[in-house]
């Protein structure tokens, strides 16, 4: 048999995200036009928000407190990179993960399983990103953004894309694990994903929220995930408020990270108890 | 029973009882077990002991929910158990120390680990990577496996293209690509023809032979117990019904032989010596008490002219089935 010798290739955690990465990348090739209708599929969401904004916009003279139709048009089109970044391991998977015995595979190896999960959405992600290209090019020709990015909010949101992608993973790992305790979990889920959109920036940009819902909004973790890192680079924000942001960032992922961790023991705990 | 210093696997009084919710059919029940529920406590293992020697191949064996299983994820640190102990290769199984993990293998015969869109040669490099198998030591390991299971074209396809059969050399060779010293074996050839169940047979033979790795094996097929192990475990209820050399079980529950004979004499009366079990074209069986077997075949071959005589034991499967039903309450350990 030949395959590549030669080269010294990775192994452990190095060697897990590399290969498994790698692995992402080929399947989401194999199913090119699948990941296109997908993406098509979600650019519907903010084109949606996008055309309300504008005309409101217009109609009221060209700005909604403030934010122009050209602001909105950035806003929405750095949006769809940001929800990309958002995909994530789905709590709804965990079910099917235990029943079929995926789990117990993941559990005799010498590895955390949140490895395969963040090295398997991170590889996906640069395959999403090529195919979101021409999407947002079309998008910039048709709603005429307003974008202007200088250096450090172009580096610093480079980074916050991939803080908002650690964060959301594992919050929606801490939900899915709650599958260890029962399976009749819709309805949190509902009501996660319903606050999520409302306090994220995901249905519309933070700023047009009535005060107390920014202030709830700057102590949850949503907005981290997506409004952040939309506003980095398609509003003005300042030094001070870029790096905070990043800081702050930077919390809640070491913070969800440690709380996955922990219940994650218990899961396990409860797993092994009670056998699936 | 094996030396102290040299056992791979010791299983100490290991018990698991899992509490299950239960309530009655219907409204009025089930309105019930919203304020006061109940439960059911179901012993699935309960005191079972046994160790096993470095290299051995034990065959476990016992009807569906006899607690085969759940004795295996126990001992792959899948569960933990509710009473005992066990320790395999020095290492308690469901603490999941990273050292143990390396060094042994679970493979289910009706679970898949391997990436379902991707060819299997992919899946092997994911595991080179979480066994940290050096690049030489990966490729000739992976080479001699893949050869073994004449498996050299089927690991380059997309593993959701292969047959059920494929698949599963597939699985076995990716779980055995870090040569763990333990393999856990539940239902290896379940769903399998008969061409592939030999296979893997003879694989798993091959593989314990240069390895000297140690196996506890599940199965519903005798065939692969009786190609594989010298010694078995039989599981019922939870509890260990029989321990010892497959050989001592036959002689042990089966106190009788049969004698196939093929004579020249188209009718002749033989239930003198032994229960005609059939009798057609001269060609007889009968079920003789086993130590009385060497006697009756000197008989037939004084009293007749015989064309062909052979003496077998009953078919395992039957013997299994004589320990379960006459033996629910005795406990066997002959080793």
């Amino acid at each position: 048999m030949t395959v590549s010798a030669g080269r010294r290739r990775l192994t452990g955690l190095p060697g897990v995200y590399a290969v498994t990465m790698r692995t992402a990348v080929q399947i989401q090739f194999q199913y090119r036009a699948a990941n296109y209708a997908y993406l098509l599929g979600m650019i519907a969401e903010p084109v949606i928000y996008l055309v309300v904004w504008s005309t409101v916009a217009r109609s009221q003279g060209g700005d909604v407190d403030g934010i122009t139709a050209g602001e909105f048009a950035a806003y929405y089109i750095v949006w769809t990179l940001v929800r990309n970044m958002n995909i994530v391991f789905t709590p709804y998977g965990w079910e099917e993960r235990i029943r079929r015995g995926v789990l117990s595979g993941m559990l005799v190896r010498p590895v955390h399983p949140i490895h395969y999960d963040i090295a398997f959405f991170a590889g996906w992600k640069f395959v999403a990103i090529l195919l979101w290209l021409p999407i947002a090019a079309v998008l910039t020709l048709i709603f005429r953004p307003t974008f202007d990015v200088n250096l450090l909010e172009a580096a610093v949101f480079l980074v916050a894309i991939w803080g908002a992608f650690l964060i959301r993973t594992m919050l929606l790992w801490l939900l899915g694990m709650v599958t260890f305790w029962t399976t009749r979990v819709s309805a949190l889920y509902d009501l996660y994903f319903t606050a999520e959109l409302l306090l994220s920036g995901r249905l519309l940009p933070l700023a047009l929220m009535p005060a107390w819902a920014g202030t709830l909004a700057d102590v949850l973790p949503f907005k981290y995930t997506f409004g952040y890192p939309i506003e980095v680079l398609a509003t003005d924000l300042s030094t001070a408020e870029l790096l905070t942001g990043l800081l702050i960032q930077a919390g809640w992922v070491l913070a969800s990270t440690a709380l996955m961790a922990l219940v994650w023991r218990v899961a396990v705990r409860r797993y092994s108890a009670v056998g699936n | 029973m094996t030396a102290g210093g040299d056992v791979d696997i010791r299983v100490e009084d290991l018990g698991k009882t899992f509490r299950v919710p239960e309530r009655e059919a219907g409204l009025r029940a089930s309105l019930r077990s919203l304020v006061r529920r109940t439960h059911r406590d179901v012993h699935a293992v309960t005191d079972v002991s046994f160790d096993i020697a470095p290299g051995e191949m034990v065959g476990f064996l016992g009807p569906n929910g006899a607690g085969k299983t759940t004795t295996l994820k126990m001992l792959s640190g899948l569960l933990v158990p509710t009473g005992g102990h066990a320790t395999v290769l020095g290492h308690v199984p469901w603490q999941r120390e990273r050292d143990y993990l390396r060094r042994m293998t679970l493979i289910m015969g009706n679970r898949n680990q391997l990436q379902w869109d991707i060819p299997a040669l992919d899946s092997f490099e994911l595991n080179r990577a979480i066994y940290r198998i050096p690049d030489a030591e990966f490729r000739a390991l992976r080479d001699e496996i893949v050869e073994l299971l004449e498996i050299g074209d089927l690991v380059r396809k997309p593993v959701r293209n292969l047959s059920l059969g494929e698949r599963m050399k597939a699985e076995i060779a990716a779980a055995l690509l870090h040569r763990p010293q333990v393999l856990f074996l539940d239902e290896p050839t379940i769903g399998l023809d008969v061409t592939m169940q030999k296979r893997i047979r003879s694989f798993l033979a091959e593989y314990n032979r240069r390895y000297g790795a140690t196996m506890l094996l599940t199965s519903h097929y005798m065939a692969d117990v009786q190609a594989l192990c010298r010694r078995v475990v039989v599981i019922d209820h939870g509890a260990i019904l029989y321990d010892g050399s497959l050989r001592e079980l036959s002689s042990r529950y089966s106190p009788h032989q049969t004698i196939s004979v093929t004579l020249d004499d188209q009718a002749a009366e033989l239930s003198a010596y032994g229960e005609v079990l059939s009798a057609a074209e001269g060609r007889y069986a009968l079920r003789v008490a086993k130590e009385q077997t060497s006697a009756v075949a000197a008989r037939l071959l004084a009293a007749y002219d015989v064309r062909d005589l052979t003496i077998e034991d009953p078919p395992v499967e039957d013997v299994i089935e004589q320990v379960f039903a006459g033996s629910a309450t005795t406990v066997e350990v002959t080793r």
